[in-house]
């Protein structure tokens, strides 16, 4: 008989299901995986020196540009580290936003998570049923913003404006008639939260669709039941957090249990999985984007009823506004300091945990007292999680190692930083 | 709280911390090389403590510590500086081991954090690997190999992470230039990609500077700068209606 040796399969980088740039070095006995060996760092930018580089401030947008799915939840961390270490705090209006922005965004990196997961599994309707809601939600980024996905929106001290009055409207183009557009309009007649409240109002009803088309499907079932089963203990082990950690059925989430902004007067509940299977893990995120949906609407009632300030009024830190710039010679002033050099931030190191999408994002920084962070460490949650692919994959055939890709949220962004 | 844990790491391990300390909530240990892998074990089996995940693992490297590019302190015979300092020039001010490797440790069933800090030295810097205590520290020492050049003695696989296949040098450390030492181009004569020496010079755009006394510098109480602005709006408000 002749001897079967095992062979050596490479996957990616290049390759649609490698979500990015994930190079796999794959150990195979015929369609059994051995050894799965990850290769990172194509996308290595070296975030954390940059930051090193240049004023505070002036980082925000690199982190946007981590993990590139939940932008907002990645400035989320890195401003409340720099508000943590100069102690200051912002005002409550500012809070609910960023919370409020915190769960759109989770709901964005959701039905990211869900289109890409069903099309690498074979279910091709839902990416483009998960695309539908994510267009909607991009266009809030837009409205609050000014950019669909990098939005530099928060700041230490508070959120860069206050939410708009009016949203953007369609105009009637060469490709839409005015009956067309009106109907395009039809929501965006009110402010950004009337545009969310609506949204809100119809989401849970999605969601219900995605389910349809998959929560009792035979073959999505048979993709993901009793695939990449990860226990309770493991999981902890693994450095494992956020959904990866709640599907195998520990209930930890930084919202409920290290709560930070105004999460405390928020009501929401913790979805946890029982088997720890990817299935469980697909049930468990579902949930969450429903949670997500009434934390959104939690936030635009207590938005709607109490208008105030978005920023602090501390000039150390965040700039004046304009019209006194152009009168004020102490308002240039600050202005000039801030935007040329920055703020100078006390000497001490602080970890500041969000929890993120993905799982817990922190953010260490360590500074010396100087306009710059000395040394900025991101941690991201991606990164635990694909560190453990070997543990997940061992076993499975190759087939299922799209599956765990896929259950495992991977974006390249922050795991290579 | 947080007192309690403080209590707790008292009691359990007295002496054998170098140091322990409370600030931002937060809880930092430092401790000595050798009584790593010990203190770990405890740390992650003791009732009181129970952590049980490891979160991080980083490296400071503190060889700029405290300096800075643009002296802010005092002006000289010709004002204030106007020159940037280059950093890579300057003399240390950091007077300990050079670099810290700091864990972040996470418990889930006590819900409570800590910060584990160890000091290694400069010339060829190694510590114990924890992995046979979290699993999940793997790359996260790799990571810390591959940038700060640590060694982890007992770490299965300490391959690089990040870096490109072949690279030299631990670009993380503080003397290593932010642009880098080498570029890569296809080479069409050749047929295939070259590295080079970098050709672009580095640069600073906003030089760093460490502002003790910030107060007197720049910075104006908002309360008062808002009432100046109001008397002032005031005031041209009359002389409006008098004109």
């Amino acid at each position: 008989m002749a001897e079967i040796r095992n062979y050596t399969v490479n996957f990616g980088p290049q390759h649609p299901a490698a979500h990015g740039v994930l190079r796999l070095i794959l150990e195979m006995d015929g369609e059994t995986v051995v050894r799965a060996d990850p290769h990172i760092g194509l996308l290595h930018r070296a975030t954390e020196k940059l930051a090193e580089s240049k004023p505070f401030n002036q980082s925000i947008g690199y982190m946007d540009r981590l993990d590139y799915v939940s932008m907002m939840c990645n400035e989320h961390a890195y401003v409340m580290a720099i508000e943590k270490l100069m102690g200051i705090k912002p005002p409550k209006r500012a809070q609910y936003i960023r919370v409020m922005f915190a769960e759109i965004t989770r709901i964005l990196n959701h039905l990211m998570w869900l289109g890409a997961h069903g099309l690498d599994i074979g279910a091709m309707t839902v990416f483009l049923y998960a695309f539908r809601e994510r267009e909607s939600l991009m266009d809030a980024y837009e409205a609050v913003s000014g950019a669909r996905m990098h939005a530099t929106y928060y700041r230490p001290g508070g959120v860069y404006r206050d939410l708009p009055e009016k949203m953007p409207q369609y105009k009637v183009s060469k490709f839409s008639n005015q009956k067309k557009v009106d109907e395009l309009n039809q929501n965006r007649q009110g402010s950004l939260l009337d545009y969310l409240w609506d949204f809100t109002e119809s989401f849970p009803d999605r969601v219900d669709e995605y389910e349809t088309l998959l929560t009792d499907n035979r073959i999505w079932k048979q993709r993901t039941v009793g695939v990449g089963v990860v226990s309770p203990e493991r999981a902890l082990q693994l450095g494992f957090t956020g959904p990866m950690l709640r599907g195998s059925g520990i209930e930890w989430d930084l919202r409920r249990k290290q709560p930070y902004e105004v999460y405390p007067e928020l009501d929401f509940d913790i979805p946890i999985g029982s088997k720890g299977d990817c299935y469980d893990r697909y049930l468990v995120r579902m949930e969450e984007m429903r949670q997500s949906n009434r934390i959104i609407r939690q936030c635009i009632k207590w938005l709607k009823e109490n208008p105030g300030p978005v920023m602090l009024d501390n000039h150390k830190v965040t700039p004046p506004n304009r019209e006194a710039m152009k009168d004020d010679m102490e308002a240039l002033i600050h202005h000039f300091k801030l935007f040329t050099e920055g703020y100078c931030v006390p000497e001490g190191e602080v970890y500041q945990a969000v929890e993120h999408p993905k799982g817990e994002f922190g953010i260490y920084l360590a500074s010396d007292g100087a306009n710059k962070p000395y040394r900025l460490k991101i941690r991201a949650p991606g990164f635990a999680h694909l560190s453990a692919m070997n543990e997940m994959v061992k076993g499975h055939m190759l087939a299922d190692v799209v599956a765990v890709i896929g259950t495992q949220d991977i974006v390249f962004g922050e795991i290579d930083r | 709280m947080a007192d309690t844990l403080i209590d707790h790491l008292g009691d359990i391990f007295g002496d054998q911390l170098v140091a322990c300390e409370q600030a931002f909530d937060e809880i930092t240990i430092e401790v000595a090389k050798d009584e790593l892998l010990d203190i770990c074990i405890k740390l992650r089996d003791e009732d009181y403590l129970q952590f049980e995940q490891l979160i991080d693992l980083t490296v400071v490297d503190y060889l700029q510590y405290g300096l800075d590019e643009w002296a802010t302190d005092e002006a000289t015979a010709t004002g204030f500086s106007r020159g940037r300092q280059d950093l890579s020039q300057a003399k240390t001010k950091w007077k300990r081991e050079r670099f810290a490797v700091v864990y972040h440790l996470l418990s889930v069933s006590l819900n409570q954090r800590i910060r584990v800090k160890v000091f290694i030295k400069e010339n060829r810097p190694s510590l114990p690997s924890v992995i046979q205590i979290w699993n999940g520290v793997d790359w996260f020492e790799r990571e810390a190999f591959d940038l700060f050049g640590i060694l982890f003695e007992g770490h299965p696989d300490l391959r690089r992470l990040l870096t490109d296949y072949g690279f030299v040098g631990h670009p993380f450390r503080k003397d290593f230039p932010l642009i880098g030492n080498v570029e890569m181009r296809f080479d069409a004569k050749q047929n295939r990609c070259v590295y080079e020496p970098v050709s672009i010079q580095p640069r600073v755009l906003v030089p760093k500077v460490i502002r003790e006394n910030e107060e007197t510098i720049y910075v104006a109480d908002p309360q008062s700068l808002k009432e100046s602005l109001k008397r002032e709006q005031n005031e041209n408000a009359k002389g409006g209606s008098n004109g």
